[in-house]
């Protein structure tokens, strides 16, 4: 079995779910010390009115994730409307002292001269201009839109290694598809996001939105619309690796998601072949649905287990 | 009471003909696009070839009626050209500004056309004080179409702190999510609004009877089912009618369509600059109403006079219409 591409890191991204304390903190706590992934990210990335319940916490789990050999990257608000988010991303930008991924444009008012970053997925880089634009800015890697087909990670990860910048695919969990000024899970409880009584609590991956044929279909999570399918690249990863992908992103869903980096990690270092490392991630998240789809120019519902393109 | 400003008014065209129509019916200014994927309303049918882009220009300038050309999707990987000639023919042709939305292209329009107006497009969803600043230092953005996100409160806030125009949607079709950042259509069709400019493509939509019932479908997935008197909704996703938990219904949004023609005062002292009307794919007899009626009101509110708050509900019959995100209690 060969070895894909070792230079292929992890990245956990930002919990995007309104989890308690104890778990946010013990999810983190685990990736520290069990975790094969490089990178994780911390933040409030869905909705300004979570972060006050593991505000306090934050500094432990950064310090608990670098002594676990952990880069930790602070991420931004994927959309800023009030005062309080604008300076929240201000102070975060700021910071000084950890990276800083930007999820909203309004971020990079904020940069220092010469200051690095990282471009989000929630920020719009569909080609080479936009990513040269981004590089000259100061962007030291940039993680693509979930939807966007192999042929333009292609092209679009050739780019990145050309400006010397690293280039991240979502590889893995429910797919941010929309991000609105209203709380949907506030909604089909009959209330108003400020009033929201943060509903949201109650479901630690998202809220299954059903066809009225009772197909599975989105999950709301808050402000966020989502897919209700994973997206699971496990079977692409040698696919990712030829178009020179420099990081897999995973984001965090109640399922064991130090074991699910672990196959990734085994995947990518030959340890694993794909049919193993396929039944491995089944039985790790048992009974979830899983699509691919979005890679190979497909609806992103889909699962695609055929020869790829 | 005098001393009020007089708000432009911006109208779509989806034809030649919806040009001439919009500005006998009182337009200050159209916005369009070409036949092509560089727009965020590619519809079969829709938009204006090279040769009839240049005659509409020529004829709106000719009626001082300006053209703002909507290069307002982002350029597929490999294939940018396609968008840098928009860009470049639009200037040709004499457009009074581009409405973008890419970084990409705000930089080559920055570069090679500075002369040329550029206007961030919705598409952008800059929705704060801060963003905008971005693209005005970095690309010398002149104005900012507001995303159908923000309070009236919150576009005063916003234009008391920048250096540009606002320009706000009046009526028409409504996005609930933050535009340009919306990938629904595309999770169910495979096609991205983003980079073809199309959102709920007509041909991943089916119609089905069942018995007494109606569904309409998108991809593989029922967005609506009625019984069979009623017409049965296009099917778009935000729409669309599903469960969420014990929740039976429109999760995200009502068929419904912005009209917050009431609010030209409060947007008026907002500072917003101008007004937008939805609806490049419309008809022209529509188009001719909306633009009519938007015409009178804002002309009756610069001349000190009450507006009439019925003018426009007969062009949204048999839907309900909302005053969107500018009312708090929308969110």
């Amino acid at each position: 079995m060969t070895v894909l591409d070792r230079r292929i890191s992890l990245t956990m991204g930002p919990a995007l779910f309104n989890w308690p304390v104890a778990k946010w903190r013990d999810f983190h706590a685990r990736l520290a010390d069990e975790a094969p992934v490089d990178t994780v990210h911390i933040g409030e990335v869905v909705c300004s009115k979570r972060l006050p319940f593991y505000l306090d916490v934050i500094p432990e789990t950064v310090e608990r994730l670098q002594r676990g050999g952990k880069t930790v990257v602070f991420s931004t608000l994927a959309l800023i409307t009030l005062p309080r988010e604008r300076k929240d991303s201000a102070d975060i930008v700021h910071n000084g002292e950890h990276e800083v991924e930007v999820n909203d444009i309004a971020a990079l008012k904020h940069l220092g001269e010469g200051q690095a970053f990282r471009v989000g997925p929630y920020v719009n880089v569909y080609n080479e201009s936009t990513l040269r634009f981004l590089a000259r800015l100061g962007a030291s890697s940039v993680c693509l839109p979930r939807e966007l087909p192999i042929g333009t990670v292609d092209v679009l990860a050739g780019m990145a290694r050309a400006l010397h910048i690293g280039c991240e695919v979502w590889s893995f969990g429910r797919i941010p598809l929309a991000i609105s000024g209203r709380c949907y899970h506030a909604r089909v409880e009959g209330l108003t996001k400020d009033s929201c009584q943060f509903v949201c609590a109650r479901d630690s991956d998202g809220l299954t939105v059903d066809t009225v044929d009772a197909k599975n279909f989105l999950a709301v999570n808050g402000v966020q619309t989502m897919s209700h399918t994973y997206c699971n690249t496990i079977a692409d990863v040698e696919r990712l690796a030829d178009a020179g992908v420099t990081a897999l992103r995973l984001s965090p869903h109640s399922c064991d998601m130090v074991a699910v980096s672990q196959v990734f990690r085994d995947r990518l270092d030959g340890k694993i072949d794909t049919g193993e490392a396929i039944c491995r991630i089944d039985e790790i998240c048992g009974g979830l649905s899983f699509s691919n789809g979005f890679l190979f120019g497909k609806s992103g519902t889909e699962m695609i287990s055929g020869p790829r393109p | 009471m005098t001393g009020r400003s007089r708000l432009e008014l911006v109208c779509p065209a989806g034809t030649p003909a919806g040009l001439r129509t919009a500005i006998t019916a009182g337009a200050d200014t159209i916005y369009c696009g070409f036949r092509d994927e560089t727009n965020a309303r590619n519809f079969p049918g829709l938009n204006f070839s090279r040769a009839e882009m240049e005659e509409s220009i020529a004829y709106a300038h000719e009626r001082e009626t300006k053209v703002f050309v909507a290069v307002n999707t982002f350029p597929r990987a490999g294939e940018e050209q396609l968008w840098h000639h928009a860009i470049d023919d639009s200037a040709a042709f004499g457009a009074d500004a581009l409405i973008l939305a890419d970084l990409g292209l705000l930089d080559y329009a920055a570069s090679r056309h500075p002369q040329l107006r550029r206007h961030l497009s919705v598409q952008a969803a800059a929705a704060n004080a801060d963003a905008i600043d971005f693209y005005t230092s970095n690309f010398g953005v002149r104005r900012v179409v507001l995303p159908r996100i923000l309070t009236v409160a919150e576009i005063a806030a916003i234009n008391r702190e920048i250096d540009c125009e606002t320009e706000a949607f009046i009526f028409g079709s409504l996005c609930v999510m933050a535009e340009g950042r919306c990938s629904l259509s595309s999770y169910v069709t495979g096609i991205s609004p983003n980079l073809g400019g199309v959102c709920s493509p007509g041909s991943h939509v089916a119609y089905h009877e069942d018995g007494d019932e109606l569904t309409s479908i998108l991809g593989e997935f029922t967005m609506h089912r009625v019984g069979r008197s009623v017409p049965a909704p296009y099917p778009t996703v935000c729409k669309g009618s599903f469960t969420a938990g014990s929740f039976k219904g429109h999760v995200f949004e009502d068929p419904t369509s912005l009209d917050a023609s009431t609010l030209i005062p409060q947007l008026a002292a907002a500072g917003v600059t101008s007004l937008k009307v939805e609806g490049r794919q419309r008809g022209r007899a529509y188009v001719s109403a909306a633009v009519r009626s938007l015409r009178r009101m804002i002309d009756d509110y610069a001349a000190g006079l009450p507006i009439n708050a019925n003018a426009l509900t007969h062009l949204s019959e048999g839907q309900s219409t909302t005053q969107g995100a500018y009312r708090k209690t929308w969110r």
